[in-house]
């Protein structure tokens, strides 16, 4: 009386619909993850109640870093095919007469902030990556040559849509930030978004 | 490998004997891998993003010709003025540094019990209105839509005629921090009138007095 046996089989299971499925989640992440570029400075934020999400597109960035430097980036807006960098450091090479190589513009659309006068800006486009961090001394802001409203401006030119931000180290002197704010009311920026860490508090009232 | 392929291209009609293998892959490496950058991209993405908080400053005027309409627009009883000064000290006084006797500073800090207590104290009204339209929209079986309370707390904000307008005012030694946790206190304490303004001179010295510690009340 030999029943039918069941046959046992291996137990293989089919992954190809799983792996189509991470390929697919993967390659979506993958392509839209924009790495957080290497910013010219570290830089520790005050902490803040707002949950409002800092801008990351068509924006100007300050750093203030902690011994009062300031930083300047502007991003490419909402794509590329804006090139708004190279317009801004076209309008500054015009400014300043300072000539660009094709070479040295691309290169800068690729860059992120800095910080240092104009004239090293070529040297500082051409180094290594390691040797650039030494070479970010900070934006000239004073009124004797305020480079940095410079940069504000011709930033704006390029792109009138951009909204300013301020990513200030919580150690920053108030002072330098009172300077920075005057420099963009000057360009009619009245809006800012101070960058800062989220925290919570409780609030508890007496009666 | 590309030998192989070579020999191949070199006897094009020679023996082509297809071995049979099983057409399965072991596919748990390329899965493991996947799922790491997967998770890895997932993270990254979620985590990256920085709050903001975001201040609106008034126009610029180029020209300075006070408008004498326009002066003192602010009522006694309601303005309040906090200085920020170095190493975390923060002063305030209530009222208006025109003319004698001036309002007495006082001294307080960033804590809860701080300056915190006293602007609650001062917006209490408008505060209790916003938080309890808070706990309503929480409690509330019916969606309300994130706009429509915007809107009420705007119009709460705008006939409240009693809270206190916060005039923020910051020595040179100030820290950037301090400024922000100030304007952070302006959230918290739901204080919809405030300004960064400069020191006037009076206040300056009525200042550096207060923290030699003589009293200028009645100078």
């Amino acid at each position: 009386m030999s029943k039918i046996k069941m046959t046992v089989r291996t137990p293989r299971i089919d992954m190809t619909p799983m792996v189509d499925l991470f390929m697919l989640l993967l390659t979506f992440f993958m392509l839209t993850t924009t790495f957080r570029p290497s910013e010219a400075v570290q830089v520790d934020t005050p902490n803040s109640i707002s949950e409002k999400t800092a801008p990351d597109k068509n924006v100007i960035t300050i750093f203030i870093s902690k011994d009062n430097k300031v930083f300047f980036n502007v991003d490419e807006g909402t794509d590329t095919s804006q090139h708004i960098r190279r317009q801004v450091l076209k309008s500054i090479s015009e400014h300043f007469r300072i000539p660009f190589t094709e070479e040295q513009v691309a290169k800068f659309e690729k860059l992120a902030s800095f910080g240092m006068p104009v004239k090293n800006i070529p040297a500082w486009i051409d180094a290594e990556q390691k040797q650039r961090d030494e070479m970010q001394v900070g934006m000239p802001y004073d009124s004797v040559d305020n480079q940095l409203a410079l940069w504000v401006l011709f930033a704006r030119n390029a792109n009138p849509n951009a909204e300013a931000a301020i990513k200030g180290d919580a150690e920053a002197d108030y002072k330098v930030v009172k300077r920075v704010l005057d420099i963009l009311q000057d360009y009619k920026i009245n809006k800012f978004n101070l960058t800062t860490n989220l925290e919570k508090v409780e609030v508890k009232l007496e009666n | 490998m590309a030998e192989i392929i070579q020999d191949e291209g070199g006897h094009k009609k020679g023996k082509r004997r297809a071995k049979k293998h099983s057409t399965h892959i072991d596919m748990t490496p390329m899965v493991d891998l996947a799922c790491l950058l997967l998770t890895f991209f997932m993270l990254t993405t979620a985590f990256s993003k920085p709050k903001a908080m975001e201040i609106v400053l008034p126009d610029k005027v180029k020209d300075e010709k006070p408008d004498p309409k326009n002066e003192s627009k602010i009522p006694k009883y309601r303005a309040v003025t906090i200085m920020i000064d170095e190493n975390d000290k923060v002063y305030y006084y209530t009222g208006l540094m025109e003319k004698e006797p001036y309002p007495e500073i006082v001294e307080t800090d960033f804590s809860k019990d701080g300056l915190r207590k006293f602007l609650l104290g001062r917006n209490k009204k408008l505060y209790k209105q916003i938080d309890s339209l808070n706990t309503a929209v929480l409690k509330s079986k019916k969606a309300i839509s994130p706009d429509t309370v915007v809107k009420m707390k705007r119009k709460l904000r705008k006939e409240d005629k009693a809270g206190p307008i916060v005039l923020i005012k910051a020595t040179e030694k100030a820290k950037y921090k301090n400024m922000v946790d100030v304007i952070d206190e302006m959230a918290i304490c739901e204080i919809p009138i405030y300004a960064i303004v400069d020191m006037t001179p009076q206040e300056k010295k009525m200042l550096e007095a207060k923290k030699k510690g003589t009293s200028t009340t009645k100078q």
